[in-house]
């Protein structure tokens, strides 16, 4: 059973958490650019934390690193108590991952994208088609389960990769710019999904967007990124107030970057970002 | 996980490589259009190449006709040509994104190259299916014999396996479709003419010989000569042939498991 989640930081209950998610320093570069510089992070059990910050901010550069695809340059990170240099695939093994480009593959149908999953995770054989009926039900795509995931809209495909990321029951949900070329329909769906999740399984979340109403609306805390350094970590309400009375997240950003959020991003940023949203429809 | 018995962890490592090759066959099964476009190429190589071939006088094969000779050569081309360009396709799904999450999941990633070799030695068999029939049409005299079909599919699966995951490597150290384009082009022509494929080792310069000599090709070719015609002989055995070949595999598979994280970085 996971404790209920306090949406209030300042409560004193929130200390005793569970930490998830921790990082001390974690810096990565590539030759003379800092990518991500001395990001210090903790994510309680059953949080839903977003990283906001512009294309470039280094966002994805530190999710790839909790994942384990990037291999950080200095500093120290630990995912459900397991260090991240030590054995990454005990790591793997306690993660769900979505990434900004479609892990789903168009080629093969629901189901199968799914099977490939239990099969890689290590689902056992006896379990594996209830497991796999379970996640296709949750995301409410049984019916579609057997049409070629290229013929699918982008929330579905959104949708499936959830499934495809939480088949084996991870401690912690990791998803790059989970809504974006979504239309809002689509990206409120999606956004239920990851607070069921959160809710009826305990799930950890951390997830990367550049869309101020949707750390609003899902995250119980974000930390604000620019230029590879984390510069602001707090609830949303906390953020706001801070800056006045009536101040957005958007207020907040630019008060605390001197940068608007739109702003920013090179070609190939740029570039990724249309081909996601062109490949999600 | 330290405490599940060999037996547990070596059918989960199983079921991991079948999670990989399984989703490929379904793949390759739903949309055969290219393991037929290209059957064209070694019947170009047989029929233009090997009629002409056989008729320069010089080529003294050790015993029947150049055709004879042929056969082989361009199965095995086949096997290498359709195995070679596996990594773009690799790089394509990294592109995408699926890549990402063959990744992120625990299977070791000796795994997933297996899975990937594994499903190229399907190419190469129904590439080998064409070769043999079109060699049949062209009167050369196939061992049907099942001891000799056994040694081709292991021949053809072991070849396909090998250059994939040689492919695989390429594209671990050029990334991107582009240059892997250019360079896979350059690879594959010295692979195949410095090889005993389309004329035997002896007529070669000493200097060609020796690279020859070292390469997997020619092992793959000379195996496929003993089992793929009749009377069919072995120049270097082929226990030899699939010794060199399943050690080739094995050292490359463990090389391009290394270099596989590279791609996601």
């Amino acid at each position: 059973m996971m404790p209920k989640i306090l949406h209030d930081a300042t409560d004193p209950m929130f200390a005793e958490k569970a930490t998830v998610i921790e990082t001390k320093d974690l810096t990565k570069e590539f030759g003379s650019f800092t990518a991500v510089n001395a990001v210090t992070l903790s994510v309680n059990a059953g949080e839903i934390f977003g990283l906001i910050g512009p294309n470039g901010a280094g966002k994805s550069t530190l999710i790839k690193m909790l994942t384990t695809l990037l291999h950080p340059t200095r500093g120290q990170a630990s995912i459900a108590g397991i260090d991240l240099f030590a054995d990454p695939a005990q790591i793997r093994a306690r993660i769900g991952y979505v990434p900004q480009l479609v892990s789903a593959d168009g080629n093969l149908t629901g189901y199968e994208n799914l099977l490939m999953s239990a099969r890689l995770y290590d689902i056992p054989h006896a379990e594996r088609e209830d497991v796999i009926a379970d996640a296709l039900a949750r995301v409410e795509l049984s019916d579609a389960k057997d049409r070629l995931v290229q013929h699918y809209s982008g929330g579905m495909i959104r949708r499936l990769e959830i499934a495809q990321a939480m088949l084996h029951k991870p401690a912690v949900l990791f998803l790059d710019e989970p809504t974006v070329g979504l239309d809002p329909v689509a990206r409120h769906a999606v956004w239920q999904h990851l607070r069921d999740l959160r809710d009826d399984i305990g799930t950890t979340i951390l997830l990367t967007t550049h869309q101020m109403d949707e750390a609003d609306a899902l995250c119980d805390r974000i930390g604000i990124m620019h230029a590879g350094r984390l510069d602001s970590v707090d609830t949303p309400a906390a953020l706001k107030s801070a800056i006045g009375p009536d101040a957005t997240l958007d207020d907040v950003f630019a008060a605390l970057t001197g940068h608007d959020l739109v702003a920013g991003g090179t070609l190939s940023n740029i570039r990724r970002e249309r081909q996601s949203v062109r490949s999600h429809g | 996980m330290a405490n599940r018995s060999f037996l547990a962890r070596l059918l989960t490592y199983l079921t991991q490589i079948h999670a990989v090759a399984d989703t490929e066959f379904r793949k390759l099964r739903r949309d055969p259009s290219e393991l037929i476009t290209r059957a064209v190429q070694p019947a170009i190589w047989l029929i233009l190449f090997g009629e002409v071939m056989a008729n320069v006088r010089g080529l003294s094969t050790d015993n029947g006709s150049y055709l004879d000779f042929l056969a082989p050569g361009i199965l095995a081309q086949s096997v290498l040509f359709s195995a070679i360009f596996y990594g773009i396709a690799v790089i394509w799904e990294r592109d995408l994104g699926v890549l990402h999450r063959q990744m992120v999941s625990p299977a070791p990633r000796t795994a997933l190259v297996f899975g990937k070799a594994l499903a190229s030695g399907l190419r190469g068999l129904v590439q080998g299916f064409f070769v043999y029939v079109l060699s049949a049409l062209l009167g050369i005299k196939l061992s049907l014999s099942l001891f000799d079909l056994a040694g081709a599919i292991a021949l053809i699966w072991l070849g396909s396996a090998l250059f994939s995951t040689f492919s695989l490597i390429i594209a671990c150290i050029v990334k991107t479709r582009d240059r892997f384009m250019g360079i896979g082009q350059v690879l594959t022509m010295p692979i195949f003419f410095a090889s005993n494929a389309i004329y035997p080792i002896d007529l070669m310069p000493p200097w060609l010989k020796s690279i020859a000599i070292g390469n997997p090709l020619t092992y793959e070719v000379d195996g496929l000569r003993a089992v793929m015609l009749q009377g069919g002989v072995t120049r270097y055995g082929l226990g030899t042939d699939v010794a060199i070949l399943a050690a080739a595999t094995v050292i490359s598979v463990l090389i391009a498991a290394r270099l596989y994280p590279r791609l996601t970085e």
